[in-house]
């Protein structure tokens, strides 16, 4: 296996409504950072890579207007994956173990503010069963919190806190969209947008853009000083009908996380895409993370979720925090579908 | 720093419709013929386990499955929320709950709308059976909604 | 369908409604040809002229600055003659999509060709842009009802170059 490290990472300031940018402008703004940041010629990037849905965006081929963004002459070798960016940035990892290319640009937007997120989301779901009902990603996860509840050992106060915790610690995070001092009681108080979940379970609806640049060993250590190294990678997915999972456990974060190599005992923070509170901790117990593992500095997905960037952003803000020397080993995760039925989980180190 | 701060911001809708005619195979046929006939079937796993809805492959063997097997149609609720707010495209034009519901002789949940009229009258493990449209037509909203078993 | 036979397919409609912002460059352009004018966008570097206006050049990467009027004449680098009908468009058959050359403009656009017999169509052939009249104009490129031929001789196939 070659060694890929994480060089760059820029992530766009994330807005409940960006209608003064386009896409192609916001992917711009992201892609000339992260490369400017990486140390690697915009012209000797190998391979390129993006995520992003065309629902999201109301238009077929969407995506293929963000190559606008990248001067694509002379013409570049890219993908693209309707997915969030974590998964362009698995497979540009897998373009890299290949030998096919020494360093890729890794990309993700979305402004999920222009249509109705909750009606687009719906459109994921299979087609015969559940998305003619018209169920919603937050009717799901209120499903999954509700199993959660009449299981027993959490309550809605624990997901308060992690609320209050998330949107406490956003306010560290220049990017993030909510953040900010909100108390567990008053937030009880409110009422429930889709019980048992209310309106702080929830995340945000956020347009915005992250990019990375990652690289291969010696490429990656003449680049960055610190190079976070990407000690491992997987990502696994369950059944789609929810009827059929046990929505109170992910045991595809469970795989995933010892496919990748993950030590609970050797980590200093992760960052997890938990769009949903209660979601947090079923992924901690899916990846055995105890008190000693910070969750979420960056203030996660409750403190800003865009759609097709929060997974890729993830893996931004562990490496952010990395290079600063805040913490030397990480787990970033970035899910996808609904009550976490696809998930990727990475594992990033200094040296 | 893009001239867009400054100048004007226009927008515009824009609709994305369309209609899709899925053919729906054996197995999903299967499921909604008896859906027109006011009757729930789910199909049996290599382990003896029924799957509702039916699926065409197991989804841990990968085995293609065949043996359809009747099911409900009462059945338990393993899981519930309450939509007090029910958007245009939701089941019900009033409140109501989304349920997972585990039929009678099935071992997995359908996900459907259960109608009791108010939060309180809902729970896990309650008893709910389905209310089928006036005309069905063979798809998932022959079942307007479940409703619970003692209802009049 | 009888009552005995089974069920082979479902409808699963599908509506989605958007609200479409344009600003910046995008925005420019609009309030342009809501007055009548076509004006592009300019790259520093390869200084290429792209209409409609967009806010980035997609050979360099970066963003456009310089804003610059074109005519509404311009020049057909390619064709197609359609002759299948569509649900949404209300046209007569056969009719002709053209890319047209904006005199001044280095971007090709893909338009509508009328009031011409479509078997007269060429490359290199001279067109110019049917406006509807000034008091329908709004912000949209749709104030242009369609390009016809005008006279004006034909550009050699050789100096359009790059665009065919």
């Amino acid at each position: 296996m070659r060694d890929v490290a994480v060089v760059s990472f820029a992530q766009t300031p994330y807005k409940r409504r960006e209608d003064k940018l386009s896409e192609v402008e916001m992917v711009m703004s992201v892609v000339t950072r992260a490369i400017a940041d990486s140390g690697i010629a915009k012209e000797e990037i190998g391979f390129t890579c993006s995520g992003s849905s065309d629902y999201i965006a109301g238009q077929a081929f969407a995506f293929v207007g963000a190559v606008d963004a990248l001067g694509a002459w002379p013409p570049i070798c890219e993908s693209h994956v309707e997915m969030d960016g974590a998964w362009a940035l698995y497979e540009a990892w897998v373009k890299i173990q290949c030998g096919a290319a020494d360093s890729a640009l890794v990309f993700a937007f979305g402004r999920a503010s222009m249509g109705t997120l909750l009606e687009t989301l719906t459109m994921q779901l299979d087609p015969y069963t559940l998305a003619p009902l018209g169920v919603d990603a937050v009717s799901l996860a209120a499903l999954q919190a509700r199993s959660l509840l009449d299981q027993g050992g959490v309550t809605e106060r624990h997901w308060a806190e992690v609320a209050v915790r998330s949107r406490r610690d956003a306010k560290q995070n220049p990017d993030a969209q909510l953040a900010g001092d909100f108390e567990v009681e008053k937030l009880l108080a409110e009422p429930y947008r889709v019980s048992p979940l209310r309106r702080h379970d929830c995340p945000p609806i956020s347009d915005g853009a992250a990019a990375v640049v990652i690289a291969a060993g010696d490429v990656a250590r003449r680049a960055s000083r610190r190079p976070v190294w990407i000690r491992g990678i997987d990502h696994r997915i369950e059944p789609h009908q929810p009827g059929v999972r046990d929505l109170t456990r992910s045991s595809s974060t469970s795989l995933a996380g010892r496919k990748a190599g993950v030590n609970p005992e050797r980590l200093d923070l992760a960052e997890l895409h938990a769009p949903f509170t209660p979601q947090e901790g079923i992924l901690c117990d899916a990846l055995g993370l105890g008190d000693g593992v910070r969750i979420n500095p960056s203030g996660g997905p409750l403190a800003a979720n865009p759609m097709m960037v929060a997974g890729l952003a993830r893996i931004g803000e562990a490496t952010r925090r990395i290079q600063a020397g805040d913490a030397d080993r990480a787990l970033a995760h970035a899910t996808q579908g609904h009550c976490l039925q696809q998930n990727l989980v990475c594992v990033l180190e200094a040296d | 720093m893009s001239s867009a701060d400054s100048g004007p911001t226009f927008s515009a809708p824009h609709v994305v419709e369309y209609d899709y005619r899925r053919s729906v195979g054996p197995v999903l046929g299967r499921f909604f013929t008896e859906l027109r006939e006011r009757r729930i079937v789910g199909i049996r796993r290599d382990n003896g386990s029924v799957l509702v809805p039916p699926a065409e492959y197991d989804p841990d063997s990968g085995e293609s499955l065949s043996e359809i097997v009747p099911v409900g149609p009462t059945g338990v609720v393993a899981s519930w929320a309450w939509v007090s707010k029910p958007s245009a495209k939701h089941p019900l034009d009033r409140p109501f709950a989304w349920a997972l519901i585990r039929l009678d002789g099935a071992d997995t949940a359908l996900l459907h709308a259960v109608d009791t009229g108010r939060e309180s009258a809902m729970s896990t493990g309650m008893r709910v059976r389905p209310r089928w449209r006036e005309a069905t037509k063979g798809e998932i909203h022959d079942i307007e909604c479940f409703e619970p078993e003692d209802a009049s | 369908m009888s009552e005995e036979e089974p069920v082979r397919s479902i409808v699963t409609p599908t509506r989605l409604e958007y609200e479409f912002t344009a600003a910046g460059a995008h925005a420019e352009f609009l309030e342009n040809v809501a007055r009548g004018r076509l004006v592009g966008k300019r790259c520093p570097r390869c200084e290429k002229v792209y209409v409609p206006a967009r806010p980035n050049c997609p050979r360099c990467g970066i963003a456009t600055v310089e804003s610059v009027e074109v005519s509404d004449r311009g020049t057909i680098t390619t064709f197609c003659i359609v002759r299948v009908p569509s649900e949404n468009i209300d046209l007569e058959l056969p009719y002709c999509a053209a890319n047209v050359l904006l005199d001044g403009s280095d971007m090709p656009f893909i338009t509508l060709l009328q009031e011409c017999r479509v078997e007269d169509v060429r490359i290199g052939m001279r067109v110019e842009a049917v406006w509807k009249p000034e008091e329908e104009w709004q912000p949209t490129f749709e104030n242009i009802r369609h390009f016809r031929p005008c006279d004006e001789p034909d550009i050699p196939v050789e100096k359009l170059g790059a665009w065919v």
